[in-house]
């Protein structure tokens, strides 16, 4: 076989292969959606893969989290796969997770976003690896992205707890060759035996809590003594210190000459920080003699604020809390070379022969002909028709996390409020509750099935007067098409099971000549005093032309 | 030796088939490569960018910083003048010529193009037309990767036989096509 260019989260997906890996569970979420679509398309076994082991999509993060916990329970391994965001979805097991005695290797895989490429928010997974009290690696490379998730596995199963692997977008979605170890087997089926180790009753939780703690120590010290947690002072001025992380490392050291220049030859003391939790001596050995100490990491000022309570005041620190580094976005080459002081390096807009015109920007936007589309037209319609004299500020559109987000921008500009995963159908029911007379809340078809479900419960149970708007095109279409776990047709009865009044279930069909007949029917639900859904039917272009392929 | 691309586009256009096909070659005539990219959101008809390194060494960074690309690759006019700052000195900036306006305020098209030709290096391929010539309209891509073979440490024969490889399981018609499809692309922009 010819050598391969792999992305990171391939990668990493790849290091859970050959680690012996039995299920793994996710929720599509980019940046981290490549990883479990590599374990499904591997998992029935092929000529380089041969062992065969389960993959698949679930309907949530939490759900996810959780039947790997049960995987674990039984002795074998398992992965986890979500974004960052995700990763609150699952908090409850996941901080849970770590006071249990995970019997076969745990691994969560959080696939972080800074700079927001595709994300709400731009939070560090690191902080919820130090909140549980376990093991994070951080992968600075393809490289590292196979060879850590594979040694994540045998530190989970050595400590008993479960281990983050901590991606982000730019490792994620980057292609480098790797070189690969021998696969090995899968563990052997061997329930948890002790199961107090798996009950978090009270008594049973306590106790665990203790020895989660006792086990810090012991990690502290596999942290130092790790590879990637690299400390080079030989040689070094020491009167500056430098602390890198993660992807951080790689844009030091793609301006490291420049820097070494600048300083006239002198190269900064250096610790690179690859594992945690945070290696404690290494960075007091690091600071011994530093006058000035500059922090350079990817994500959060994760490692930054922590240092106060490790370094003397003396020390100047520079970093993303004072700004040296950005704060906010990605890291990159440029923003690095910024933060240590060099000038920009000369390009060929520097001669001054090109003066560029005023670029416009060219935001993502739906398909042509996407089904979105022309739900929002007819949504559009729908309360523009409502009592102009009451309509606006008498309405509310909350959508929600998915392509359809997309509507927020012209043409349509319909929703106005987009915040998390089913956010959509909560805030509908608050909004009425609030005195909100047309309160309406779109969501799509995995969205709903994520996390508004439960809001709808609610909703029912309650008998609020809102709209919630399904916009069902069959698939989970921004992450590249993945199945939803409910199909199409499932959705009425699903719906009529958890007490919705049938006449007030309305399935629409999408699409642009139905649109004044779909317009008034929405109103009529809208103006309804109790709860409507309203559900506009059509396949995402994207899965047609996909389905209509594998047909062939 | 070491080669630092830029590929630019709009989701849809095929960038990243691009930076696949560049990338491949390059890993078969031995070199290393990092190749960054765009997936999800950002993919549905947006600005798309991706990075292409080719070494003979390590690589640091996944990204090319400014002012270190020795080519900027585009499928479009105006997003290929959106890179233009990672541009070395001397680097070559090419972009096919047809401009692709899904967005109400495209500028005025000769404009940029008379921007593109400022660059010391630049060319600009009537992408469109020499797919059609190659007899495959698809091809838009093939002619860009052909566009941009000059630039690069392969040889034509590594590229056409890594674009062989690519359609090995079709008719022997489209290998074809599209090894037409780079050829024309590589002469109009040697």
């Amino acid at each position: 076989m010819e050598e391969q260019a792999l992305l990171g989260d391939e990668a990493a997906a790849l290091g859970a292969i050959h680690a012996g890996l039995s299920a793994a569970y996710g929720y599509p979420g980019t940046p981290s959606t490549e990883i479990m679509e590599y374990l499904i398309e591997n998992a029935k076994g092929n000529a380089h893969i041969p062992d065969t082991f389960h993959a698949s999509w679930c309907v949530n993060e939490k759900t996810a989290l959780e039947a790997a916990l049960g995987v674990s329970f039984a002795g074998r391994r398992a992965m986890v796969t979500m974004k960052h965001v995700g990763l609150n979805v699952a908090s409850d097991p996941f901080m849970n997770g770590a006071l249990l005695g995970i019997k076969g290797g745990l691994v969560i895989a959080v696939a972080d976003d800074p700079g927001m490429h595709s994300s709400q928010n731009e939070q560090d997974s690191r902080f919820y690896a130090a909140f549980a009290m376990i093991p994070c690696l951080e992968p600075r490379n393809q490289q590292e992205a196979y060879t850590m998730t594979r040694e994540a596995f045998d530190l989970s199963e050595k400590f008993q707890v479960p281990v983050l692997l901590r991606m982000t977008t730019r490792l994620s979605h980057a292609r480098a060759q790797i070189k690969t170890g021998p696969k090995r087997a899968q563990n052997p089926l061997s329930k948890a035996g002790d199961k107090t180790q798996w009950m978090l009753l009270p008594a049973y939780a306590r106790r665990n809590y203790v020895s989660l703690i006792e086990k810090q120590p012991e990690l502290l010290a596999w942290s130092a003594a790790h590879p990637s947690n690299k400390l080079d002072l030989d040689g070094r001025d020491t009167g500056l210190a430098v602390i890198t992380s993660g992807l951080g490392g790689n844009y030091y050291e793609e301006n490291l000459e420049d820097f070494i220049k600048s300083r006239s030859g002198t190269i900064p003391a250096r610790l690179h920080i690859g594992v945690y939790p945070l290696p404690e001596e290494s960075i007091r050995r690091l600071c011994e003699k530093a006058e000035r100490l500059i922090v350079i990491e990817e994500g959060q000022p994760v490692i930054e604020e922590r240092l106060r309570g490790i370094l003397p005041h003396r020390i100047t620190i520079n970093g993303k809390l004072d700004g040296t580094i950005s704060r906010t976005g990605e890291l990159d080459p440029d923003v690095v070379r910024r933060g240590l002081s060099l000038p920009p390096r000369p390009g060929a807009l520097n001669s001054g022969a090109v003066i560029l015109p005023k670029l416009p920007g060219r935001p993502p936007q739906l398909c042509t002909g996407c089904p979105h589309g022309d739900s929002y037209e007819t949504i559009k319609k729908a309360v523009q028709e409502l009592d102009p004299a009451e309509g606006h500020p008498n309405t509310a559109i909350n959508a929600d996390i998915g392509c359809y987000a997309l509507g927020a921008t012209p043409p349509y500009s319909v929703p106005e409020s987009i915040v998390c995963m089913g956010a959509s159908v909560g805030m509908a029911r608050g909004a009425a509750e609030a005195g909100i007379k047309y309160a309406i809340g779109v969501i799509g078809d995995s969205t709903f099935l994520h996390s508004g479900i439960s809001s709808l419960i609610d909703a029912i149970a309650a008998d609020t007067p809102m709209t919630l708007i399904i916009l069902d095109n069959s698939i989970v279409a921004m992450t590249g098409c993945q199945q939803t776990m409910v199909r199409s047709d499932k959705f009425r009865p699903l719906i009529l099971g958890l007490g919705l009044k049938g006449e007030h279930l309305i399935e629409l069909e999408a699409k642009k000549q139905f649109l004044e007949e779909n317009a008034a029917k929405l109103k009529k639900e809208i103006e309804y005093r109790g709860l409507s859904v309203v559900i506009f039917q059509r396949e995402c272009l994207e899965a047609f032309r996909k389905r209509k392929k594998n047909e062939k | 030796m070491k080669k630092d691309i830029i590929l630019a586009g709009v989701g849809g256009q095929g960038v990243l088939s691009i930076a696949a096909i560049i990338a491949q070659a390059a890993v078969s005539a031995g070199f290393s490569v990092r190749q960054s990219e765009v997936h999800g959101m950002a993919q549905r008809g947006g600005a798309v960018l991706a990075h292409l390194r080719i070494s003979d060494t390590n690589i640091a960074s996944d990204l090319v910083p400014q002012g270190g690309a020795d080519l900027v690759l585009s499928m479009e006019p105006v997003e290929s003048l959106r890179y233009a700052a990672w541009l070395a000195p001397d680097g070559a900036l090419v972009s096919a010529a047809e401009p692709f306006v899904n967005i109400p305020d495209y500028p005025d098209i000769a404009v940029i193009l008379r921007t593109i030709a400022l660059f010391p290096v630049n060319r600009i391929v009537e992408a469109a037309e020499l797919a059609k010539e190659a007899g495959l309209s698809r091809a838009v891509n093939m002619v860009m990767v052909g566009a941009a073979s000059p630039f690069l440490p392969l040889k034509p024969e590594t590229m056409e036989a890594t674009i062989s490889a690519m359609f090995a399981n079709k008719d022997p018609s489209v290998a074809e096509a599209n090894k037409k499809a780079f050829n024309l692309g590589r002469a109009a922009a040697e």
